[in-house]
Protein backbone atom coordinates (compact mmCIF):
# COMPACT_ATOMS: atom_id res chain seq x y z
CA UNK A 1 0.00 0.00 0.00
CA UNK A 2 1.42 3.54 -0.40
CA UNK A 3 2.40 4.93 2.45
CA UNK A 4 1.08 8.83 1.87
CA UNK A 5 -2.35 7.10 0.52
CA UNK A 6 -5.64 8.49 2.37
CA UNK A 7 -6.48 5.00 3.30
CA UNK A 8 -2.99 4.56 5.21
CA UNK A 9 -3.55 7.95 7.01
CA UNK A 10 -6.97 6.95 8.43
CA UNK A 11 -5.92 3.63 9.08
CA UNK A 12 -3.03 4.87 11.23
CA UNK A 13 -4.87 7.96 12.85
CA UNK A 14 -7.43 5.01 14.02
CA UNK A 15 -4.79 2.86 15.14
CA UNK A 16 -2.95 5.52 16.98
CA UNK A 17 -5.95 6.75 18.59
CA UNK A 18 -6.92 2.94 19.75
CA UNK A 19 -3.68 2.63 21.26
CA UNK A 20 -3.44 5.97 23.00
CA UNK A 21 -6.79 5.01 24.32
CA UNK A 22 -5.03 1.74 25.67
CA UNK A 23 -2.13 3.36 27.32
CA UNK A 24 -4.48 5.77 28.77
CA UNK A 25 -6.41 3.37 30.77
CA UNK A 26 -3.05 1.11 31.29
CA UNK A 27 -2.04 4.63 33.00
CA UNK A 28 -4.89 4.76 34.97
CA UNK A 29 -5.32 1.45 36.49
CA UNK A 30 -2.15 2.38 38.33
CA UNK A 31 -4.42 3.70 40.64
CA UNK A 32 -5.11 1.11 42.42
CA UNK A 33 -1.37 -0.19 43.03
CA UNK A 34 0.85 0.05 45.58
CA UNK A 35 3.26 3.14 45.44
CA UNK A 36 6.62 2.32 45.39
CA UNK A 37 8.01 5.38 46.92
CA UNK A 38 9.51 4.52 50.84
CA UNK A 39 8.02 7.44 53.37
CA UNK A 40 11.82 7.74 54.30
CA UNK A 41 11.92 9.38 57.58
CA UNK A 42 8.97 7.44 59.30
CA UNK A 43 9.36 4.00 57.15
CA UNK A 44 13.08 3.30 56.93
CA UNK A 45 15.24 1.96 54.30
CA UNK A 46 15.79 -1.68 54.45
CA UNK A 47 19.20 -1.66 53.89
CA UNK A 48 21.93 -4.91 53.35
CA UNK A 49 23.91 -6.23 56.08
CA UNK A 50 26.92 -5.71 54.20
CA UNK A 51 26.30 -1.79 53.27
CA UNK A 52 28.87 0.42 53.43
CA UNK A 53 28.76 3.36 55.34
CA UNK A 54 29.55 4.99 58.60
CA UNK A 55 32.50 3.39 59.84
CA UNK A 56 33.78 2.36 62.71
CA UNK A 57 36.67 0.74 65.24
CA UNK A 58 35.59 -2.42 66.93
CA UNK A 59 37.34 -3.80 69.75
CA UNK A 60 38.46 -7.88 69.92
CA UNK A 61 36.50 -10.49 72.24
CA UNK A 62 37.98 -9.44 75.22
CA UNK A 63 37.35 -5.57 74.94
CA UNK A 64 40.35 -4.20 73.95
CA UNK A 65 40.45 -1.91 70.72
CA UNK A 66 41.64 -4.40 67.52
CA UNK A 67 43.47 -1.37 66.01
CA UNK A 68 46.98 -1.55 65.84
CA UNK A 69 47.68 1.57 64.38
CA UNK A 70 49.77 0.37 61.03
CA UNK A 71 48.00 3.18 59.03
CA UNK A 72 47.55 0.80 56.35
CA UNK A 73 43.74 2.19 55.96
CA UNK A 74 45.15 5.46 55.72
CA UNK A 75 47.28 4.85 52.76
CA UNK A 76 44.38 3.13 51.64
CA UNK A 77 42.13 5.64 51.66
CA UNK A 78 41.51 7.27 47.92
CA UNK A 79 40.41 10.67 49.11
CA UNK A 80 42.74 10.65 52.21
CA UNK A 81 40.46 11.43 54.76
CA UNK A 82 42.07 9.09 57.76
CA UNK A 83 44.86 10.02 60.15
CA UNK A 84 45.71 8.55 63.16
CA UNK A 85 48.92 8.21 65.24
CA UNK A 86 50.96 5.14 66.62
CA UNK A 87 51.32 4.42 70.31
CA UNK A 88 52.44 1.81 72.45
CA UNK A 89 50.96 0.55 75.55
CA UNK A 90 53.09 -0.52 78.25
CA UNK A 91 52.20 -4.64 77.90
CA UNK A 92 53.40 -3.95 74.02
CA UNK A 93 50.56 -3.55 72.57
CA UNK A 94 50.04 -0.97 69.83
CA UNK A 95 47.06 1.59 69.66
CA UNK A 96 45.96 4.94 67.69
CA UNK A 97 46.81 7.65 69.10
CA UNK A 98 44.30 9.61 67.83
CA UNK A 99 42.21 8.24 65.10
CA UNK A 100 40.26 10.79 63.08
CA UNK A 101 38.07 10.13 60.09
CA UNK A 102 36.87 12.92 57.80
CA UNK A 103 33.54 12.10 56.62
CA UNK A 104 32.66 14.99 54.89
CA UNK A 105 35.36 13.93 52.23
CA UNK A 106 34.96 10.09 52.67
CA UNK A 107 33.44 8.27 49.80
CA UNK A 108 32.41 5.29 51.70
CA UNK A 109 34.23 3.26 49.38
CA UNK A 110 35.40 0.39 51.72
CA UNK A 111 39.19 0.37 51.09
CA UNK A 112 40.00 0.65 54.58
CA UNK A 113 38.38 -2.13 55.42
CA UNK A 114 39.79 -4.68 53.10
CA UNK A 115 43.00 -3.18 53.99
CA UNK A 116 43.04 -3.51 57.74
CA UNK A 117 44.69 -6.30 58.82
CA UNK A 118 42.93 -6.61 62.61
CA UNK A 119 39.66 -6.42 60.83
CA UNK A 120 39.23 -3.01 63.16
CA UNK A 121 37.90 -0.65 60.97
CA UNK A 122 34.43 -1.40 59.69
CA UNK A 123 31.96 -0.16 57.43
CA UNK A 124 28.18 -0.37 58.63
CA UNK A 125 24.65 -0.08 57.41
CA UNK A 126 24.15 3.53 58.59
CA UNK A 127 24.10 6.43 56.38
CA UNK A 128 22.24 9.28 58.47
CA UNK A 129 24.86 10.98 59.28
CA UNK A 130 23.58 14.63 58.41
CA UNK A 131 25.10 17.35 59.85
CA UNK A 132 24.45 21.07 59.79
CA UNK A 133 28.19 22.31 60.86
CA UNK A 134 30.96 20.38 58.38
CA UNK A 135 33.12 20.46 61.20
CA UNK A 136 30.81 17.99 63.15
CA UNK A 137 31.36 15.52 60.40
CA UNK A 138 35.05 15.32 60.95
CA UNK A 139 34.94 11.71 63.64
CA UNK A 140 37.54 10.92 66.27
CA UNK A 141 38.29 8.28 67.96
CA UNK A 142 35.58 8.69 70.46
CA UNK A 143 32.92 8.55 68.01
CA UNK A 144 34.60 5.87 65.53
CA UNK A 145 35.28 3.47 68.45
CA UNK A 146 32.27 1.09 69.31
CA UNK A 147 32.09 -1.63 72.55
CA UNK A 148 31.13 -4.76 69.81
CA UNK A 149 33.50 -6.92 67.77
CA UNK A 150 31.57 -5.86 64.54
CA UNK A 151 31.29 -8.38 61.60
CA UNK A 152 33.97 -10.79 62.99
CA UNK A 153 33.01 -12.48 66.38
CA UNK A 154 35.96 -14.29 67.30
CA UNK A 155 39.13 -12.49 66.08
CA UNK A 156 41.26 -11.15 67.81
CA UNK A 157 44.92 -9.74 66.60
CA UNK A 158 47.19 -10.99 69.21
CA UNK A 159 45.74 -13.79 69.77
CA UNK A 160 46.74 -15.11 66.25
CA UNK A 161 50.18 -12.88 65.05
CA UNK A 162 53.42 -13.68 66.18
CA UNK A 163 54.02 -10.60 67.91
CA UNK A 164 55.07 -11.22 71.46
CA UNK A 165 53.26 -8.60 74.15
CA UNK A 166 53.34 -9.16 77.94
CA UNK A 167 51.70 -11.98 78.61
CA UNK A 168 51.95 -13.62 75.35
CA UNK A 169 55.84 -14.59 74.40
CA UNK A 170 56.64 -15.77 70.97
CA UNK A 171 54.99 -19.06 69.84
CA UNK A 172 52.12 -19.30 72.04
CA UNK A 173 49.44 -17.74 69.77
CA UNK A 174 46.79 -20.09 68.14
CA UNK A 175 47.97 -22.55 65.37
CA UNK A 176 52.05 -21.07 66.23
CA UNK A 177 54.49 -23.31 67.00
CA UNK A 178 57.33 -22.48 69.72
CA UNK A 179 60.43 -20.34 67.88
CA UNK A 180 63.00 -22.91 66.36
CA UNK A 181 66.29 -22.11 67.51
CA UNK A 182 68.32 -21.73 64.34
CA UNK A 183 71.89 -22.48 66.22
CA UNK A 184 71.20 -25.85 67.60
CA UNK A 185 72.01 -28.53 66.29
CA UNK A 186 69.02 -30.64 67.15
CA UNK A 187 65.63 -30.41 65.38
CA UNK B 1 -42.57 50.13 48.16
CA UNK B 2 -41.76 50.08 51.51
CA UNK B 3 -37.69 49.02 50.82
CA UNK B 4 -37.83 52.31 48.50
CA UNK B 5 -38.86 54.33 51.71
CA UNK B 6 -35.67 52.58 53.49
CA UNK B 7 -33.02 53.10 51.40
CA UNK B 8 -31.33 55.80 49.93
CA UNK B 9 -32.83 57.45 46.43
CA UNK B 10 -29.53 56.73 44.39
CA UNK B 11 -30.24 52.65 45.41
CA UNK B 12 -32.50 52.24 42.03
CA UNK B 13 -33.05 48.64 41.21
CA UNK B 14 -31.03 48.63 38.76
CA UNK B 15 -28.01 49.63 40.61
CA UNK B 16 -28.37 46.31 43.22
CA UNK B 17 -28.72 44.39 39.76
CA UNK B 18 -25.61 45.86 38.62
CA UNK B 19 -23.81 45.53 42.16
CA UNK B 20 -24.94 41.63 42.77
CA UNK B 21 -23.61 41.03 38.88
CA UNK B 22 -20.57 42.46 40.08
CA UNK B 23 -20.01 40.87 43.08
CA UNK B 24 -21.11 37.40 40.91
CA UNK B 25 -18.41 38.31 38.67
CA UNK B 26 -15.52 38.66 41.64
CA UNK B 27 -16.58 35.59 43.17
CA UNK B 28 -16.37 33.71 39.66
CA UNK B 29 -12.70 35.40 39.13
CA UNK B 30 -11.26 34.08 42.55
CA UNK B 31 -13.12 31.01 42.56
CA UNK B 32 -11.34 30.39 39.04
CA UNK B 33 -7.65 31.76 40.16
CA UNK B 34 -8.36 29.76 43.25
CA UNK B 35 -8.92 27.03 41.55
CA UNK B 36 -6.32 27.05 39.14
CA UNK B 37 -4.04 27.49 42.23
CA UNK B 38 -5.28 24.19 44.02
CA UNK B 39 -5.21 22.57 40.45
CA UNK B 40 -1.29 22.59 40.75
CA UNK B 41 -1.42 20.91 43.77
CA UNK B 42 -3.84 18.20 42.36
CA UNK B 43 -2.23 17.65 39.36
CA UNK B 44 0.94 16.77 41.09
CA UNK B 45 -0.41 14.50 43.11
CA UNK B 46 -2.90 12.34 40.68
CA UNK B 47 0.13 12.19 38.41
CA UNK B 48 2.29 10.65 41.13
CA UNK B 49 -0.57 8.20 42.14
CA UNK B 50 -0.53 7.34 38.04
CA UNK B 51 3.12 7.16 38.31
CA UNK B 52 3.26 5.15 41.75
CA UNK B 53 4.97 7.74 43.47
CA UNK B 54 3.06 9.85 46.41
CA UNK B 55 3.51 13.66 45.11
CA UNK B 56 4.00 16.32 47.89
CA UNK B 57 2.54 15.12 51.08
CA UNK B 58 4.36 16.79 53.82
CA UNK B 59 2.64 19.98 53.89
CA UNK B 60 -0.28 20.05 56.15
CA UNK B 61 -2.79 16.58 55.91
CA UNK B 62 -2.42 14.93 52.34
CA UNK B 63 -0.28 17.90 51.48
CA UNK B 64 -3.46 20.07 50.89
CA UNK B 65 -1.26 23.38 52.29
CA UNK B 66 1.46 23.03 49.64
CA UNK B 67 -0.30 25.79 48.00
CA UNK B 68 0.59 27.97 50.26
CA UNK B 69 4.44 26.90 50.74
CA UNK B 70 4.62 27.34 47.22
CA UNK B 71 3.45 30.98 47.04
CA UNK B 72 4.72 32.06 49.53
CA UNK B 73 8.16 31.00 47.82
CA UNK B 74 6.70 32.65 44.82
CA UNK B 75 6.62 35.89 46.52
CA UNK B 76 9.70 35.53 47.92
CA UNK B 77 11.20 34.58 44.53
CA UNK B 78 13.75 37.53 42.63
CA UNK B 79 11.17 38.71 40.17
CA UNK B 80 14.41 39.48 37.44
CA UNK B 81 14.17 40.64 34.08
CA UNK B 82 17.45 39.89 32.13
CA UNK B 83 19.18 43.03 30.53
CA UNK B 84 18.97 41.24 27.53
CA UNK B 85 15.33 41.48 27.35
CA UNK B 86 13.00 44.03 25.28
CA UNK B 87 11.15 44.93 28.39
CA UNK B 88 7.75 46.37 27.78
CA UNK B 89 6.70 42.99 25.52
CA UNK B 90 8.84 41.05 28.09
CA UNK B 91 6.09 42.56 31.00
CA UNK B 92 3.38 42.37 28.77
CA UNK B 93 3.58 38.48 27.50
CA UNK B 94 2.42 37.04 30.72
CA UNK B 95 0.07 39.83 31.40
CA UNK B 96 -2.11 39.17 28.65
CA UNK B 97 -1.37 34.77 28.97
CA UNK B 98 -3.10 35.28 32.28
CA UNK B 99 -5.85 38.24 31.31
CA UNK B 100 -6.65 36.94 27.76
CA UNK B 101 -7.89 33.20 29.43
CA UNK B 102 -8.97 34.39 32.63
CA UNK B 103 -11.67 37.12 30.12
CA UNK B 104 -12.86 33.62 28.38
CA UNK B 105 -14.12 32.51 31.63
CA UNK B 106 -16.39 34.75 31.48
CA UNK B 107 -18.32 33.28 28.49
CA UNK B 108 -19.25 29.78 31.02
CA UNK B 109 -22.34 29.41 32.09
CA UNK B 110 -21.59 27.83 35.16
CA UNK B 111 -25.28 27.39 36.14
CA UNK B 112 -28.94 28.63 35.15
CA UNK B 113 -27.98 31.68 37.89
CA UNK B 114 -24.14 31.81 37.47
CA UNK B 115 -22.09 33.08 34.80
CA UNK B 116 -20.47 36.26 34.02
CA UNK B 117 -22.19 37.16 30.82
CA UNK B 118 -24.54 35.83 28.87
CA UNK B 119 -23.15 37.29 25.04
CA UNK B 120 -24.17 35.81 21.75
CA UNK B 121 -21.23 36.02 20.64
CA UNK B 122 -20.28 33.59 22.87
CA UNK B 123 -18.33 31.29 21.08
CA UNK B 124 -16.75 33.42 18.75
CA UNK B 125 -15.54 35.45 21.94
CA UNK B 126 -13.52 32.12 23.09
CA UNK B 127 -12.10 31.64 19.71
CA UNK B 128 -10.72 35.26 19.30
CA UNK B 129 -9.71 35.18 22.58
CA UNK B 130 -7.59 31.70 21.61
CA UNK B 131 -6.61 33.54 18.70
CA UNK B 132 -4.93 36.44 21.23
CA UNK B 133 -3.82 34.07 23.48
CA UNK B 134 -0.81 33.36 21.18
CA UNK B 135 0.45 36.74 21.30
CA UNK B 136 1.13 35.86 24.90
CA UNK B 137 3.56 33.07 24.11
CA UNK B 138 5.18 34.57 20.97
CA UNK B 139 5.62 38.36 22.76
CA UNK B 140 7.72 35.98 25.88
CA UNK B 141 9.47 34.08 23.54
CA UNK B 142 10.76 37.05 21.34
CA UNK B 143 11.24 39.49 24.17
CA UNK B 144 12.59 36.89 25.77
CA UNK B 145 15.79 36.95 23.27
CA UNK B 146 17.27 33.31 24.35
CA UNK B 147 16.75 30.78 21.18
CA UNK B 148 15.18 27.97 23.60
CA UNK B 149 12.22 30.82 24.41
CA UNK B 150 12.05 32.16 20.66
CA UNK B 151 12.14 28.01 19.49
CA UNK B 152 9.38 27.94 22.00
CA UNK B 153 7.12 30.97 20.91
CA UNK B 154 7.41 29.70 17.04
CA UNK B 155 6.26 26.38 18.24
CA UNK B 156 3.42 27.71 19.91
CA UNK B 157 2.09 30.60 17.01
CA UNK B 158 2.34 27.43 14.55
CA UNK B 159 0.74 25.01 17.06
CA UNK B 160 -1.77 27.19 17.98
CA UNK B 161 -3.06 28.35 14.67
CA UNK B 162 -2.96 24.97 13.49
CA UNK B 163 -5.28 24.21 16.33
CA UNK B 164 -7.67 27.06 16.65
CA UNK B 165 -8.48 26.50 12.56
CA UNK B 166 -10.24 22.88 12.85
CA UNK B 167 -10.90 23.67 17.20
CA UNK B 168 -13.75 26.77 15.43
CA UNK B 169 -14.65 24.21 12.96
CA UNK B 170 -15.40 21.46 15.31
CA UNK B 171 -17.48 23.64 17.60
CA UNK B 172 -19.76 24.67 14.25
CA UNK B 173 -21.61 21.80 14.41
CA UNK B 174 -22.71 21.84 17.72
CA UNK B 175 -23.58 25.94 16.68
CA UNK B 176 -25.33 24.75 13.81
CA UNK B 177 -27.36 22.24 15.90
CA UNK B 178 -28.35 24.55 18.87
CA UNK B 179 -28.85 27.60 16.08
CA UNK B 180 -26.61 29.82 18.34
CA UNK B 181 -23.52 31.03 19.32
CA UNK B 182 -25.02 31.58 22.67
CA UNK B 183 -23.30 29.28 25.09
CA UNK B 184 -26.48 29.26 27.28
CA UNK B 185 -28.63 28.46 24.49
CA UNK B 186 -26.28 25.84 23.68
CA UNK B 187 -26.81 24.46 26.89
CA UNK B 188 -30.70 24.55 26.95
CA UNK B 189 -30.37 22.50 23.72
CA UNK B 190 -28.51 19.82 25.56
CA UNK B 191 -31.72 19.53 28.28
CA UNK B 192 -33.19 16.16 26.02
CA UNK B 193 -29.91 15.52 24.42
CA UNK B 194 -26.20 15.86 25.00
CA UNK B 195 -24.43 17.19 21.74
CA UNK B 196 -21.31 14.53 22.57
CA UNK B 197 -23.62 11.61 20.77
CA UNK B 198 -24.31 13.33 17.52
CA UNK B 199 -21.19 15.48 17.58
CA UNK B 200 -18.90 12.78 18.77
CA UNK B 201 -16.02 13.58 15.83
CA UNK B 202 -16.37 16.96 16.44
CA UNK B 203 -16.19 16.57 20.15
CA UNK B 204 -13.15 14.41 19.71
CA UNK B 205 -11.49 16.98 17.43
CA UNK B 206 -12.30 19.88 19.83
CA UNK B 207 -10.61 17.76 22.60
CA UNK B 208 -7.65 17.97 20.40
CA UNK B 209 -7.32 21.34 19.54
CA UNK B 210 -8.21 22.17 23.36
CA UNK B 211 -5.24 20.22 24.50
CA UNK B 212 -3.00 22.04 22.09
CA UNK B 213 -4.36 25.64 22.67
CA UNK B 214 -3.81 24.83 26.35
CA UNK B 215 -0.23 23.36 25.64
CA UNK B 216 -1.05 20.71 27.92
CA UNK B 217 0.99 17.27 27.52
CA UNK B 218 0.76 15.99 24.67
CA UNK B 219 0.87 19.25 22.39
CA UNK B 220 3.47 20.94 25.07
CA UNK B 221 5.91 21.10 22.68
CA UNK B 222 6.27 25.03 23.31
CA UNK B 223 7.64 24.55 26.94
CA UNK B 224 8.84 21.33 26.31
CA UNK B 225 10.98 20.59 29.56
CA UNK B 226 13.29 18.20 28.03
CA UNK B 227 14.28 19.77 24.83
CA UNK B 228 13.98 23.54 25.19
CA UNK B 229 14.17 24.02 28.69
CA UNK B 230 10.68 25.70 29.36
CA UNK B 231 10.70 26.72 25.94
CA UNK B 232 8.71 30.98 26.42
CA UNK B 233 8.93 31.15 29.97
CA UNK B 234 12.46 29.84 30.30
CA UNK B 235 14.01 33.59 30.93
CA UNK B 236 10.86 34.63 33.56
CA UNK B 237 10.69 33.98 37.28
CA UNK B 238 8.61 35.40 40.57
CA UNK B 239 5.35 36.48 39.97
CA UNK B 240 5.89 36.50 35.82
CA UNK B 241 6.44 33.24 36.01
CA UNK B 242 3.09 32.60 38.46
CA UNK B 243 1.08 34.15 36.16
CA UNK B 244 2.24 32.22 32.76
CA UNK B 245 1.88 28.95 35.25
CA UNK B 246 -1.70 29.73 36.60
CA UNK B 247 -2.41 30.95 33.02
CA UNK B 248 -1.76 27.25 31.78
CA UNK B 249 -4.23 26.25 34.80
CA UNK B 250 -7.03 28.64 33.80
CA UNK B 251 -6.77 26.93 30.33
CA UNK B 252 -7.42 23.51 31.73
CA UNK B 253 -10.46 24.47 33.69
CA UNK B 254 -11.49 26.78 30.63
CA UNK B 255 -11.00 23.87 27.72
CA UNK B 256 -12.62 21.24 30.35
CA UNK B 257 -15.84 24.02 30.90
CA UNK B 258 -15.95 24.78 27.24
CA UNK B 259 -16.43 20.71 26.57
CA UNK B 260 -18.54 20.33 29.17
CA UNK B 261 -20.79 23.06 28.01
CA UNK B 262 -20.68 22.48 24.63
CA UNK B 263 -20.79 18.86 24.13
CA UNK B 264 -21.81 17.76 27.78
CA UNK B 265 -24.59 19.46 28.38
CA UNK B 266 -23.54 22.15 30.98
CA UNK B 267 -25.25 21.91 34.24
CA UNK B 268 -28.16 19.36 32.29
CA UNK B 269 -28.07 15.51 34.44
CA UNK B 270 -27.12 12.73 31.13
CA UNK B 271 -29.51 12.61 28.18
CA UNK B 272 -28.96 11.07 25.33
CA UNK B 273 -31.45 11.49 22.16
CA UNK B 274 -34.51 12.58 24.20
CA UNK B 275 -33.76 10.03 26.85
CA UNK B 276 -32.67 10.59 30.36
CA UNK B 277 -31.14 8.89 32.58
CA UNK B 278 -32.70 8.47 35.99
CA UNK B 279 -34.68 11.43 35.41
CA UNK B 280 -36.56 11.10 38.71
CA UNK B 281 -33.21 11.07 40.83
CA UNK B 282 -30.62 12.54 39.05
CA UNK B 283 -32.86 15.75 37.98
CA UNK B 284 -32.56 16.64 41.56
CA UNK B 285 -29.23 16.74 42.13
CA UNK B 286 -27.79 20.58 42.54
CA UNK B 287 -26.86 21.97 38.55
CA UNK B 288 -23.71 23.28 40.24
CA UNK B 289 -22.70 20.35 41.08
CA UNK B 290 -23.40 18.59 37.93
CA UNK B 291 -21.44 21.16 35.69
CA UNK B 292 -18.27 20.77 38.73
CA UNK B 293 -18.58 16.87 38.58
CA UNK B 294 -17.99 17.29 34.93
CA UNK B 295 -15.72 19.62 35.03
CA UNK B 296 -13.43 18.14 37.03
CA UNK B 297 -13.79 14.84 34.88
CA UNK B 298 -12.24 16.65 32.31
CA UNK B 299 -9.39 17.79 34.09
CA UNK B 300 -8.55 14.48 35.64
CA UNK B 301 -8.50 13.53 31.73
CA UNK B 302 -6.21 16.49 31.13
CA UNK B 303 -4.25 14.84 33.82
CA UNK B 304 -4.39 11.25 32.69
CA UNK B 305 -3.70 12.65 29.45
CA UNK B 306 -0.23 13.98 30.62
CA UNK B 307 0.38 10.94 32.71
CA UNK B 308 0.01 8.67 29.57
CA UNK B 309 0.84 10.10 26.68
CA UNK B 310 4.28 11.11 25.10
CA UNK B 311 5.00 14.15 23.30
CA UNK B 312 5.11 13.67 19.48
CA UNK B 313 7.56 15.15 17.28
CA UNK B 314 7.15 18.89 15.86
CA UNK B 315 6.25 17.84 12.54
CA UNK B 316 4.05 14.49 13.49
CA UNK B 317 1.63 17.62 15.49
CA UNK B 318 1.06 19.59 12.42
CA UNK B 319 0.50 16.21 10.00
CA UNK B 320 -1.98 15.52 12.97
CA UNK B 321 -3.95 18.80 12.72
CA UNK B 322 -4.10 19.20 9.22
CA UNK B 323 -4.66 15.96 7.87
CA UNK B 324 -6.57 14.16 9.80
CA UNK B 325 -8.15 16.14 12.54
CA UNK B 326 -9.16 19.08 9.55
CA UNK B 327 -10.75 16.58 7.60
CA UNK B 328 -12.50 15.18 10.09
CA UNK B 329 -14.13 18.25 11.65
CA UNK B 330 -14.44 19.75 7.96
CA UNK B 331 -16.64 15.91 6.93
CA UNK B 332 -18.44 16.37 10.89
CA UNK B 333 -19.62 19.92 9.79
CA UNK B 334 -20.72 19.18 6.55
CA UNK B 335 -22.97 15.80 8.00
CA UNK B 336 -24.33 18.20 10.61
CA UNK B 337 -25.45 20.71 7.71
CA UNK B 338 -27.02 17.63 5.55
CA UNK B 339 -28.96 16.48 8.41
CA UNK B 340 -29.93 19.23 9.69
CA UNK B 341 -31.29 20.05 6.08
CA UNK B 342 -32.91 17.00 5.72
CA UNK B 343 -34.60 16.69 8.92
CA UNK B 344 -34.88 19.76 10.63
CA UNK B 345 -34.22 22.77 8.04
CA UNK B 346 -36.14 25.35 10.55
CA UNK B 347 -33.97 25.00 13.16
CA UNK B 348 -30.91 25.13 10.93
CA UNK B 349 -31.99 28.52 10.72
Amino acid sequence: MNEHSNVSILKSAIWGFASQLRSMYMIFMHSFRKRDTLLYPEEKVPLPARYRGRIVLTRDPDGEERCVACNLCAVSCPVGCISLQKAEREDGRWYPDFFRINFSRCIFCGMCEEACPTNAIQLTPDFEMAEYNRQNLVYEKEHLLIDGVGKYHDYNFYRVSGMAIAGKPKGTAQHEDLPVDVRGLMP
Amino acid sequence: MSQETLLPAFITPDIVAVFVAVLKAVVILVATLAFAGFLTFVERRVLALWQDRYGPNRVGPFGIFQLIADVIKLLMKEDWTPPFADKLTFWLAPVIAMSVLLISVAIVPITPDWGVTDMHIGVLFFLAMAGISVYAVLFAGWSSNNKYSLLGGMRSAAQTISYEVFMGISIMGVVALAGSFNMREIVAAQQHGWFVFPQIVGFLTFFIAGVAVAHRTPFDLPEAESELAAGYHTEYSGMKWVMFFVSEYVGLILISALTVTLFFGGWHPPAAFGYQLFPTVLNHVPAFIWFMAKTIFFILIFILLRASLQRPRYDQVMAAGWKVCLPFSLFNLLLTGVWILMYDPISGG
